[in-house]
């Protein structure tokens, strides 16, 4: 079971990088947001810095989006998916390594990568830090919802725009309390660790959901 | 193991495919199904693959303990579930990590198919023959007792039919068992044929399946 489960992770993480598709493209998205949105506020560095975290946010959310179609359909259409129902483990598992080596070629990078990006909306080194925190651990909650959406559409060609659609607002709750717990950190009537306790909550309750919900959209696709 | 079909019926899309199919399978012995273009023949191997459900009928195994079917099979379709990117010997690696039981090593299994030194290519860049090939012989790389082929010859040469063949009797005789969906001789000895008729012949019941449709 771990040797099939290590295989699929292996096998994921060796496809992202030689197609060098979602992972890079998707951190080369987010940056774009970022850089987008003092170009559209104005250079005020202090309107920045305060709305800093929540345009992170933001932009992370719609960077998770980027290659998220791929997810299944890529297997789908080639027949691959075929062979991971007859696999000697259970779907789920299949649906766990594979949003697993998902989360670790978009949503790891992003958190890394955010205190970089963080400069271009005048953060403080402390709010860099609480928000690539939240990052970290906000960012798994949106690759299982987002594999849930994947799922559904795994089987519609040009399922992009119907994915975004349908798992966006299922990332409002992620979104609200990764915000608060980033502007927490910087002062405030709210400690750090309770929404950030939330926040990882809702990652481990999307990891479990999302994990069940995907693979029972996968079985009955037809 | 034992393959029991009982009265099994497909619909898709609204449409019934085929209705009343019933057959069993035993050890060592082999079954084509044949019929024109669009009988439902692929349609039947993807039930027994699990990946459909079965309109009305049943699918059984016996004499697997506690696997279930779809963990008891091999599926050569016409996706041939291979990746580009990776190399054909990769692409084997994590199909014999992914499915379990290993038996021959990918080099070995390519060897067989008469492609070893396609090992170290990426998929991508073989033809549409080496590509079945490649998928044939994951057949080789994890034992497990049923085999559905979906037409496994389409876009093999005259010798690669051969090596199939040659595979599939050596397969049947260690109590092996194949569905093969065809349109050719493929080389199967003395195996069942099951013809899927036409809808057509079976008028009756497709203008009362077409009423229950319209209600």
């Amino acid at each position: 079971m771990i040797r099939a489960f290590s295989a699929l992770l292996a096998r994921d993480l060796k496809l992202a990088a030689r197609v060098g598709g979602s992972g890079a493209l998707s951190l080369v998205f987010f940056l774009m947001i970022v850089v987008l949105v003092p170009f559209a506020l104005g250079p005020d560095m202090n309107l920045l810095s305060r709305i800093g975290p929540a345009i992170l946010w933001l932009s992370a959310v719609l960077a998770t989006l980027i290659g998220l179609d791929r997810l299944f359909q890529s297997d789908e259409e080639d027949g691959s998916l075929d062979l991971m129902t007859g696999a000697a483990v259970p779907l789920e598992l299949v649906v766990l390594a594979k949003v697993l080596a998902s989360w670790l070629t978009t949503g790891l990078p992003l958190a890394l990568a955010s205190p970089l990006f963080g400069l271009l909306v005048a953060l403080s080194p402390k709010a860099m830090g609480a928000t690539a925190l939240t990052l970290a651990l906000g960012t798994p909650a949106l690759a299982f919802i987002g594999a849930v959406g994947a799922a559904l559409t795994a089987t519609i060609r040009r399922g992009g725009l119907i994915l975004a659609i349908i798992v966006l607002p299922l990332m409002v709750p992620t979104l609200i309390f990764g915000v608060s717990a980033a502007e927490a950190a910087l002062g405030g009537t709210v400690p750090f660790t309770t929404p950030l306790t939330v926040l990882a909550a809702l990652s481990l309750i999307a990891a479990v959901v999302g994990t069940l919900a995907a693979a029972a959209a996968l079985r009955w696709s037809e | 193991m034992r393959l029991i079909v009982e009265n099994l019926a497909c619909r898709r899309s609204g449409r019934r495919i085929f209705s009343g199919l019933s057959f069993a399978l035993g050890p060592g012995e082999g079954l084509m199904v044949t019929g024109r273009n669009g009988a439902g023949k692929s349609s039947l191997l993807t039930m027994l693959s699990g990946r459909l459900k079965p309109d009305t009928g049943t699918i059984r195994a016996e004499g697997i303990g506690e696997a279930n079917l779809p963990e008891c099979l091999h599926v050569v379709g016409h996706r041939d579930g291979l990746k580009s990117a990776l190399t054909a010997a990769e692409n084997l690696e994590f199909a014999r990590d992914l499915l379990g039981n290993p038996a021959a090593s990918p080099r070995a299994a390519l060897e067989a198919m008469g492609l070893p030194h396609v090992a170290r290519l990426p998929v991508g860049y073989l033809s549409a023959g080496q590509r079945r090939r490649v998928a044939l012989a994951r057949l080789l790389v994890c034992r497990r007792p049923l085999w559905l082929l979906d037409e496994p010859t389409a876009a093999l040469d005259l010798a690669s039919q051969g090596v199939l063949a040659g595979l599939m009797g050596r397969h049947r005789a260690e109590g092996g068992l194949v569905v093969a969906a065809t349109h050719q001789a493929l080389g199967l000895e003395d195996a069942h044929e099951l013809r899927i008729a036409s809808a057509a012949s079976d008028a009756v019941s497709e203008a009362a399946y077409q009423a229950e449709d319209w209600l």
